[in-house]
């Protein structure tokens, strides 16, 4: 099967809605279609990465162990808008993943580069 | 032109789902190819059959219907996403023992393996979601 270069955009807090949890979903059948894949953390979606999630008070899973199993399944780059990180007070080291950090400008030039964009 | 179509969002709630009903049409009209459309997360409420709307309404669901009907268009609900929200086809609810199915004509039920596989063998992507 031809490979494609696959942008997953993550935009949105990772409980208010189901998007974060069924980006996870994806990238895993992406990368079991040998496709290649990188991950865009922007605007909300940072707080996908956040260590410490609890959500027992919210009666519905924590998927953010799933970021940290993707090293497995080769899904290795990771990206995250350096303003968004600012506006929010986070630090790498808030992170449970290791992620190369991009301004605004650099990822309008990866979003460029990628055959096909998934949005979520 | 070959496209993929994905649809986000579930019927009379978000202006895509029509969208997604009026781009398809218009692209096949133009002689392009759509080689599939990809209904995921509420979108896949696109594809019940029990869908009753008031007469003076739109019908979504039965509107995609004949679209595929006319163009053997590849009508494609995700699996996962269909069985939390309720949508079942006849095999489906005879495997989990339910009383009732409800996907409209037209339509199949598989993985999201449709929509990677369509996104790899098209040229464009057009995604109808917020």
């Amino acid at each position: 099967m031809k490979i494609k270069k696959c942008l997953y955009v993550n935009r949105r807090a990772p409980y208010g809605t189901c998007y974060a949890l069924e980006a996870i979903d994806m990238v895993l059948i992406g990368s079991a279609f040998d496709q290649d894949i990188s991950l865009l953390f922007i605007d909300d979606g940072l707080f996908q990465l956040k260590k410490g999630q609890d959500t027992a008070d919210l009666e519905i899973k924590n998927h953010s162990p799933a970021y940290r199993a993707f090293e497995m399944y080769d899904v290795e780059k990771i990206y995250v808008s350096k303003e968004a990180m600012a506006a929010r007070g986070l630090k790498r080291g808030d992170l449970l993943v290791d992620v190369e950090l991009l301004s605004d400008s650099r990822i309008k030039e990866l979003m460029d580069e990628h055959d096909v964009i998934f949005s979520f | 032109m070959k496209f993929i179509i994905q649809v986000n969002e579930g019927p009379y709630q978000h202006q895509t789902a029509d969208s997604a009903y009026q781009f398809t049409r218009a692209a096949l009209a133009r002689g392009h190819e759509v080689l599939r459309v990809f209904f995921y997360h509420d979108g896949v409420n696109n594809g019940t059959r029990l869908t009753s709307p008031p007469q003076d309404d739109r019908n979504i669901v039965s509107r995609w219907s004949a679209l595929a009907a006319e163009h053997e268009l590849d009508l494609v609900i995700c699996v996962a996403a269909a069985h939390r929200r309720g949508i079942l086809d006849e095999s489906e609810m005879k495997r989990l023992d339910k009383d009732a199915y409800n996907l409209a004509p037209g339509f199949r039920i598989s993985g999201l393996g449709q929509l990677i596989e369509g996104v790899v063998l098209a040229d464009r992507l057009v995604v109808f979601g917020d």
